[in-house]
């Protein structure tokens, strides 16, 4: 029989993995993988791991949030403007049902080029902590997903936080997901904005595109062009060229490349707008 | 299944106790084991339905601590003291909810309910007023096939503004024709019904079928004696070589060509070649070391390449794969297409659609003495019989079919799926079985609607007067017939709208590829030929300079008009349909705008078989209790024939609603309605119906001596007839017996008059049509390529409206999926096999719909009733295409409409 390994604290957890080295957080993506009644395979559950859970201020004006807290829960906590394209991609995740199963580190562990907690996340600058036999180490986002459905995780290790750094809880922000009907959609493109206004101008822009290529990814090119701009001069800075250089969508049955590089742009247009002074 | 006590369990594992319903439960499982499966099958609360098993549909939605997750998606480990909610629960606020789906009609086939309801509870119990924004988002997980979800939300709504009960203030309805009853069987449905998956005997066979992984592949098997010795659990492995029978079947006898395990090769992909079955103890079956060797082959999947005179062939006797070419001639259109000043050449394509319904296929079968009973989802009871004992090799008299609650069906549950595969596993060994198709084997071995390539011309004159029309028409009826004798038989009947063409030719034909089979699905090809012949309408209205819903008024068929058939048509609607549109349309021209467009698209439909017998028979007794006893053999697959043939019965019987006891469909216990196809329930078994009830009726009075304007009352077991200030009594319980053990009963019998369609297509094909119009307004979003539905507005002409609640269940049920076909809805073999690619419309996705019921009496139909079922999905994706034409100028020639589809076609104008 399987094995279902059921820890109580980090380091069980951690001991766990080396036997049953399959995670399972909401399940939202391991059950439907399969058609069977039960899980095929050994798993360990983090269910029961306190550490896992939870939204947590830190020292020095950071935030943790932990790799098991599910999408309802941060769709509904009270987050800071910046956070504001997190909350919209929390409640664009499924339905509500997935929203109260689905976590967001099985999101960023998943590794899917559509999974909608990426952008937001990259446009906060997160970090995320990687605990291991060794210790804890710490990645920025963009390094641990290395491609779709990869992750720089090693054996043994376990993603058990997102880290936002203060410098990432400045400014507003929005999250925009183009899907073809309203609810239970994988994107078709996705875009998330963080802009610190001064004085009318953007004075610091992040930007973050997913859908559109193997890994969602910010855009520092475009993101210096908005420097700057007033409200109404930004949309036009958004150049697509720029865009087409950075990304490097797929046609699929969704839609074609050509097309998700047309909306990328227009979404991150409206982003802009969203994230407004 | 019974419900198994508290301590139950199966598969093995630690008891895992929590609290079900209010109540502590402790069920052994393994822990990982999917919740819904623990609550089915551990528990036996088989409330709890099952979908997709992928977190996709949310038919599985239970509460967790009062929220709301996917069962499916929860390992029971998680259970473990935990607070879970089913649709068993009992509670005030549930209770106000069952009463407000009821209510509404928002419950239909009822699969969905159960989710509905539970993701509904939540909702309530956070905001206990919600707004209609707040419903849509709640609810926005949980999808629904048959009633476009407006029901539902005004259900949310209504229980959320307190709905009351019904008590005395509000006496009983009568349950005449004409009255909004509540469905029959609505109080299962919002209990959570008892579908194909939901009942079966314990300590039985579970089966799984093997299927080809390929379009086109040859397979061979190892040992598979060796395989079932040494494969826990399994109990028989069969093949195409066990099949006793004949291993063939097909709606349409003459073209029956479909084996119920395939020999060697494989014609497409999902096809079953071998059948599994396992002891049902809970373990999970192993198919990963079953010995088969596959040999791919190169497959056809392209109709124009498959016609191809060197193509390979898929069925002997099939030259370049052409199953079948319909044909309908009328006049010279050529001659009249020539001789027009304005003619549009146009083109339009359609790809496979799925039909997408909650419910997966699901049965169970045993014997019962020598005759084998398969109780399994359907909309065909006696066809299921007739092909499952022709290849089972059984006589009809020893198999009986009971239709389970079906949870949608649209046409695809016409054809059998599952019902020879049960009835094998249970005739080889003499044991119960049951069987449940995984949603990807749902989709990937099941009927689609037919992709369609369409092309031809149509002209009119000076003043907008139709004067001829040529389609022709390329059907992709993939790898056996099933229906698509039918598709290219209505194609061409219908092809030129309900208007009159005094000129016209039209050829369909249906062409083999190792495609997913197409079949019938809701209008059998005519929604596709409504795509291409009202989208060149609009056109051609523009080039004429006409108002294009004037330009369709102007040409509507009339009273004593010829139809391209030469059917002269004594009872039309169309003309009233589209005048009613007319306030809307004036109002919605002036709204729109840059960006904002209206469209709008008609409708007609022939109810019944086209030119073929299709009887219905029905039979009513009075038992010598004073009970009527209603034989209801037509499948309600949650349109809602066990209400509506009921309230035929009761009006032309005159006997209140409430004395009605249904019984069937069950093949053994109901004569033959026929199947739930072609909209002919209404039409073809209400008129049964009728017959039967006014025979008894007739019967009543002669006995009594009474006059036929006399009223009926049922006072216990006796009637009482009161005319004027005659009466008189006849007491039931003093009538012996009659053959059909029944104190008084009736039989009759309606099949529709129609003739055969001659050589060149003409004839009376349907005894009577049905008729529509809907007009949609929208804007589109040119920089995305997106298309925001405002509002619909949908006038059909429905004859008589037995039951209007019902009557706009089905109008906005089938706009939802008109919906689907335009804008999202495309079956890719391979790539969407399930509910997350591929996409049907959810709660945010369907505007509000204003339906109007316009009642033009047909002579034919029951109390002048004409059938709905498949004309309200016909004009909605052309009416939507228009509307985008309208806003933007743009017409993409390729359904869906996807956004990259759009913003093409907008940018083509622009750059044009």
């Amino acid at each position: 029989m399987s094995l279902y390994l059921r820890p109580a604290t980090l380091p069980e957890a951690l001991d766990c993995l080396a036997r049953a080295p399959r995670p399972l957080a909401g399940g939202t993506d391991l059950y439907p993988a399969t058609t069977t009644a039960d899980l095929p395979g050994d798993v360990t559950d983090l269910a029961g791991v306190p550490d896992l859970h939870g939204i947590t201020a830190l020292p020095g004006g950071g935030m943790r949030i932990g790799a098991c807290t599910s999408w309802a829960t941060i769709g509904d906590a009270p987050l800071p403007p910046a956070l504001r394209a997190l909350q919209q991609a929390a409640h664009a995740v499924g339905g509500r049902q997935i929203q109260t199963a689905g976590t967001i580190g099985g999101n960023l562990c998943n590794a899917s080029p559509a999974a909608d907690g990426v952008p937001p996340l990259l446009v906060a600058g997160a970090l995320v902590d990687l605990a291991g036999p060794g210790g804890i180490r710490r990645l920025p986002l963009a390094d641990f997903i290395t491609g779709p459905r990869r992750t720089a995780l090693l054996p043994g290790e376990l993603l058990v936080a997102v880290v936002l750094p203060p410098e990432g809880l400045s400014g507003a922000s929005c999250f925009l997901k183009l899907g073809a009907r309203a609810y239970l959609v994988i994107s078709i493109a996705m875009v998330a904005a963080r802009l610190l206004w001064r004085d009318g101008r953007i004075a610091e822009a992040a930007l973050a595109v997913g859908s559109c290529g193997p890994v969602a990814r910010r855009l520092p090119g475009v993101e210096a062009a908005l420097i700057g701009a007033t409200a109404i001069e930004a949309a036009a800075r958004i150049d697509p060229a720029a865009l087409a250089r950075a990304l490097t969508p797929i046609d699929d049955a969704r839609a074609s490349a050509a097309y998700r590089l047309d909306a990328a742009a227009e979404l991150l247009r409206r982003a802009i707008a969203g994230a407004g002074p | 299944m019974m419900r198994a006590p508290p301590d139950a369990g199966g598969g093995g594992g630690d008891a895992i106790r929590f609290t079900l319903n209010g109540t502590a439960v402790a069920v052994a499982a393994p822990p990982s084991r999917r919740l819904s499966d623990v609550l089915r099958d551990g528990l036996g609360f088989t409330g709890t339905k099952v979908g997709c098993d992928a977190g996709d549909c949310g038919a599985c939605t239970v509460l967790i601590d009062g929220a709301p997750a996917c069962a499916c998606l929860t390992p029971a480990a998680r259970a473990e003291g935990r607070r879970i909610e089913t649709v068993e629960a009992e509670n005030p606020t549930l209770t106000r909810l069952r009463v407000a789906f009821l209510a509404e009609g928002a419950a239909q086939c009822g699969i969905c309910t159960p989710g509905m309801l539970m993701a509904a509870l939540a909702l309530l119990r956070r905001v206990r007023q919600p707004t209609e924004a707040e419903a849509e988002e709640a609810l926005g997980g949980v999808l629904c096939r048959c009633t476009g979800y407006r029901k539902i939300l005004s259900a949310v709504l209504a229980a959320g503004q307190g709905a009351s009960i019904p008590d005395a203030e509000h006496p009983p309805i009568e349950g005449h024709v004409g009255d909004r009853v509540i469905r029959l069987d609505g109080a299962a449905k919002v209990a959570g019904d008892i579908f194909g998956a939901d009942h079966w005997h314990p300590g039985g066979l579970v089966l799984k079928a093997l299927r080809s992984p390929h379009p086109h592949a040859a397979f061979a098997f190892g040992d598979l004696a060796a395989w079932v010795a040494s494969t826990p659990g399994a109990v028989a492995a069969y093949t195409a070589a066990d099949i006793p029978g004949v291993n063939r079947f097909g709606v349409i006898p003459a073209f029956a060509d479909q084996p119920a395990l395939a020999p060697s090769p494989a014609r497409f992909r999902g096809e079953a070649v071998a059948l599994l079955a396992f002891e049902d103890d809970g373990h999970v079956p192993d198919l990963s070391a079953f010995p088969v060797r596959w040999s791919p082959l190169p497959a056809l999947t392209d109709p124009a390449l498959a016609e191809a005179a060197d193509a390979l062939q898929l069925h002997p006797g099939r030259p370049g794969n052409r199953l079948i070419e319909g044909l309908v001639r009328r006049g010279d259109a050529e001659a009249a297409l020539a001789a027009s000043p304005h003619v549009v050449t146009h083109g339009m394509e359609t790809g496979f659609v799925e039909h997408a319904y909650i419910e997966p296929e699901a049965g169970a079968a045993w014997m019962e003495g020598d005759t084998l009973v398969i109780r399994a989802s359907t909309q065909a009871p006696i066809m299921d019989r007739d092909d499952t004992a022709a290849i089972l090799g059984l006589p009809a008299d020893r198999l009986r079919i009971i239709p389970s609650a079906v949870g949608g069906g649209f046409g695809s549950k016409l054809d059998v799926s599952l019902q020879p595969l049960l009835g094998l596993a249970v005739l080889k060994t003499g044991r119960p079985a049951r069987m449940t198709y995984t949603r990807a084997e749902s989709m990937a071995s099941t009927t689609k609607r037919h992709p369609a390539r369409m092309t031809g011309r149509i002209g009119c004159d000076a003043d907008g007067r139709i004067t001829g029309l040529a389609f022709d028409g390329l059907f992709d009826t993939g790898a056996y017939a099933s229906w698509g004798p039918t598709v290219a038989n209505r194609v061409p009947v219908h092809a030129s709208g309900p208007y009159r063409t005094p000129a016209y030719i039209a050829r369909a034909r249906a062409i083999h590829t190792h495609n997913p089979v197409a079949g019938a699905f809701r209008g059998f090809g005519v929604p596709q030929a409504a795509i291409w012949q009202e989208t060149a309408y609009d056109i051609l209205a523009d080039q004429a300079g006409i108002d294009r819903l004037e330009f369709r008024l102007r040409n509507a068929l009339r009273d004593g008009d010829a139809t391209v058939t030469g059917q002269s048509l004594a009872s039309t609607g169309i003309a009233q349909c589209l005048e009613a549109l007319r306030p809307h349309w004036a109002r919605a021209l002036a709204e729109a705008g840059p960006g904002r467009g209206v469209g709008v698209a008609s409708c007609w439909y022939g109810c019944g078989n086209t030119g073929l017998a299709n009887p219905s028979t029905i039979r009513i007794g009075l038992n010598q209790l004073g009970e009527v006893i209603l034989h209801q053999g037509a499948t309600d697959i949650g349109q809602g024939s066990n209400t509506v043939i009921a309230q035929i019965a009761a009006g032309a019987l005159g006997l209140p609603l409430a004395a009605f006891r249904l019984i069937g469909p069950d093949t053994a216990l109901t004569p033959d309605a026929g199947k739930t196809s072609a909209s002919r329930q209404t039409f073809v078994t209400g008129r049964a119906a009728q017959a039967a009830g006014t025979a008894l009726r007739a019967e009543i009075l002669r006995r009594m001596n009474m006059g036929k304007g006399a009223r009926l009352t049922l006072d216990g077991a006796r009637i009482i007839a009161k005319e004027g200030s005659a009466q008189a009594e006849l007491a039931l319980s003093a009538l012996p017996a009659d053959a059909r053990g029944y104190a008084l009963s009736a039989e009759e019998t309606y099949d529709p008059p129609t003739t055969p369609l001659d050589a060149n297509g003409q004839g009376n094909p349907y005894a009577l049509y049905g008729f529509g119009a809907q007009m949609v307004e929208l804007s589109v979003d040119p920089a995305l390529g997106t298309v925001k539905l405002i509002k619909i507005t949908a006038a059909h002409d429905v004859g008589r409206a037995i039951n209007p609640t019902l009557a706009e269940g089905q109008i906005e049920g089938g706009i939802a999926q008109g919906i689907g076909l335009a804008l999202m809805e495309e079956y890719l073999p391979g790539r969407t096999e399930n509910l997350h690619d591929y996409l049907i419309p959810t709660t945010g996705d369907v505007p509000p719909i204003t339906s109007i019921l316009i009642e033009v009496p047909d002579p034919e139909g029951p109390f002048g009733a004409r059938g709905l079922g498949e004309h309200v999905l016909i004009p909605t994706a052309p009416a939507i295409l228009n509307g985008i034409r309208h806003a933007t100028g743009a017409l993409p020639r390729r359904l869906p409409v996807l956004p990259h589809r759009l913003r093409a076609a907008i940018m083509g104008v622009r750059d044009g």
